[in-house]
């Protein structure tokens, strides 16, 4: 092995640096050669804090802790496909199986289109090829509905990469999480493969989709009509019951805590979230304080409009429904603490957190037109992020001043 | 043509173009791009209004008195907008209509007013002339260019021909405001890499 290494860092290695043959293909160079072994070049004198958590590091315990929400997202595609379509012989087995089926193009097509783009502009801009993509290129298809035209998703990606992060500098720079933009341009270009109650679960419509290994589906049809539980609580009329609602169409609490419903392929489960959640605060990658003071936030503005005196069966449903349905667990674990897009502050994290909980409620509630908060809930506490750092340094420096004032004072 | 007046009347199409170099007129490059014809019509009357402006301003520049000079240009500009207006009504109703206040805004479209106070108000009027028709038609080239491209990506159309293929999905987004912005940003992005402005 040892041979090799040298023969690569003695041969090859300098074809790609400076001066070399291959000059402006450094980028992919540089990433394939860390991504396989750690490089020998450390910065050799004081004052840098050594740990064995880079920024590869990070990225990929992201990646781990989302493992349970890839898996159980791609069995529970495959399970609603089956429930729904008449399919009789369905086992597990057939469940992953037409679950992979429909999920890992997207996955697959996520990573391609948008890998594309990170190489494409690390080689102009002559930068590394930075491992944030590695996440965002996982966290985009799993906000997504299983049945996505595999174009928008393409599209969707460009747009997250390019116009989300690039043109603001890259990694580190962008204001906005870059698969949430990527989501939310979709939502309002596309809506209709992206919202409504005939996306989530999944029909036959190729020869590929009928292949037996799948399991029969008896009959094809069109489309299946399958609302998730936000369309359900927000449709409810006026001076009806929400829970009984919900729980008609068969999301009770249990079932959501589950994630056996149809939605968006990774965020449906709350069991597999907190999985990936325990992980990302024991490894101290991703900030509790804004897992903490979101869920908070969430919880406080659900029962403000529980004890609200509204004509409104929707802001009467527990404080506890909200948390568990929708994207907001989700979002609030995975993408509020993308550490570039969030207040840098600790300070900052509880408001920023507490914040993203109470408007992604408000939203749900007070705005029929946008059954889900939790996308523009994030996105627009991103943009005021640095706004709340600003406050909270500012309060920093007003108090040291007053003080250092009362020693001299003194 | 002498450079000097070529260089009056071609350097807004890019080296000074009024929206992507200078980011003027933004509000109605918004608000009516979501189709080309209504671009095209906002072009012409906006080029007639500050060349006419223009020309008018600057032959007057040596009898207007400094201190009033603003609320004369903005009786000049008004009473030519709402000829330009008069006229889409009486000729173009449809669009016309679809323009809604839009023309009636060419007043306080800083275009109008910035060639007036920073170029009329110095030049004679056959430079004035040439000035305000390269700004009117600067802004008008990059006007179309959005509205090409929403009106491709929105509906698959051009001038209300369609160009897309049948099973063409319309994006919603660049039909809403933020998605004319996200275009705009765009073409001043590959406008200023071409033309290696640097704003300071």
């Amino acid at each position: 092995m040892k041979a090799l290494f040298d023969f690569m860092d003695k041969n090859i290695g300098p074809l790609f640096e400076k001066g070399g043959k291959f000059e402006r293909l450094y980028p992919l160079w540089e990433a394939g050669d860390t991504f396989n072994r750690t490089p020998g070049d450390v910065t050799p004198s004081a004052p840098h804090v050594r740990d064995s958590i880079d920024q590869k590091r990070l990225m990929i315990f992201v990646i781990y802790a989302l493992i349970p929400c890839i898996l159980f997202g791609i069995w529970n595609a495959g399970n609603q496909f089956n429930m729904n379509n008449g399919v009789e012989d369905a086992t597990l087995m057939t469940d992953i199986l037409r679950g992979a089926s429909m999920v890992l193009p997207i996955i697959m097509v996520s990573y391609m289109v948008g890998g594309i783009w990170e190489v494409l502009f690390a080689i102009v801009r002559r930068h590394e090829i930075n491992e944030g993509f590695l996440v965002t290129g996982m966290l985009f298809p799993l906000i997504l509905p299983p049945t996505l035209p595999l174009w928008q998703v393409a599209v969707g990606v460009s747009f997250g990469i390019v116009i989300g992060k690039e043109i603001f500098g890259g990694v580190g720079y962008n204001i906005l999480n870059p698969a949430l933009t990527a989501r939310a341009f979709l939502f309002f270009a596309y809506p209709a493969q992206i919202s409504g109650d005939k996306v989530w679960v999944g029909t036959a419509k190729t020869a590929f989709d009928n292949n037996p290994i799948f399991g029969t589906v008896a009959e094809n049809v069109d489309g299946v009509t399958m609302a998730t539980p936000l369309a359900v609580a927000a449709a409810v009329e006026k001076g009806g019951d929400a829970i009984k609602a919900m729980a008609d169409q068969g999301f009770t609490l249990f079932n959501m805590t589950m994630g056996n419903i149809p939605g968006c392929i990774g965020s449906t489960s709350v069991v597999a979230i907190v999985l990936g959640m325990i992980f990302l605060i024991a490894t101290g990658i991703a900030s509790w304080r804004v897992m903490l003071s979101g869920i908070i936030g969430c919880a406080a503005m659900g029962a403000l409009f529980n004890v609200l005196p509204l004509d409104n069966p929707f802001a009467a449903l527990p404080f506890v429904y909200h948390i568990v349905m929708g994207g907001f667990l989700f979002g609030i674990v995975f993408m509020a603490t993308d550490p570039v897009s969030a207040s840098a502050t600790n300070t900052g994290k509880y408001i920023y957190g507490f914040l993203i909980g109470a408007l992604t409620v408000l939203i749900r509630v007070a705005n029929p037109a946008y059954p889900e908060g939790a996308m523009l809930a994030i996105l627009f506490m991103n943009v005021m992020a640095p706004l709340i750092d600003h406050f909270v340094v500012q309060g920093h420096i007003k108090k040291r001043t007053a003080y250092a004032r009362a020693l001299n004072n003194a | 043509m002498a450079s000097a007046a070529k260089k009056l009347l071609m350097d807004p199409f890019s080296d000074n173009n009024p929206v992507t170099i200078q980011v003027l007129g933004i509000c109605s490059a918004l608000a009516v791009t979501v189709k080309v014809d209504t671009a095209i019509v906002m072009t012409l009357a906006l080029t007639s209004v500050v060349t006419l402006s223009n020309v008018v301003i600057s032959m007057m520049r040596n009898i207007i008195p400094p201190g009033i000079r603003m609320i004369v240009e903005m009786a000049v500009i008004a009473s030519l907008v709402i000829i330009a207006d008069q006229l889409l009504r009486a000729f173009l109703f449809d669009i016309s209509k679809q323009l809604s206040v839009f023309v009636g805004l060419i007043i306080t479209n800083c275009i109008v007013m910035g060639r007036a106070e920073a170029f009329a108000l110095q030049n004679p009027p056959k430079d004035s002339l040439l000035d305000g028709l390269g700004n009117g038609l600067g802004y008008g080239i990059v006007l179309i260019a959005v509205a090409a491209i929403r009106e491709l990506l929105g509906f698959g159309t051009l001038l209300n021909f369609k160009i897309m293929p049948e099973n063409f999905m319309g994006n919603g987004l660049v039909l809403l405001a933020p998605g004319a912005f996200i275009i705009l940003g765009l073409l001043i992005w590959a406008q200023r890499t071409v033309s290696k402005y640097v704003e300071e």
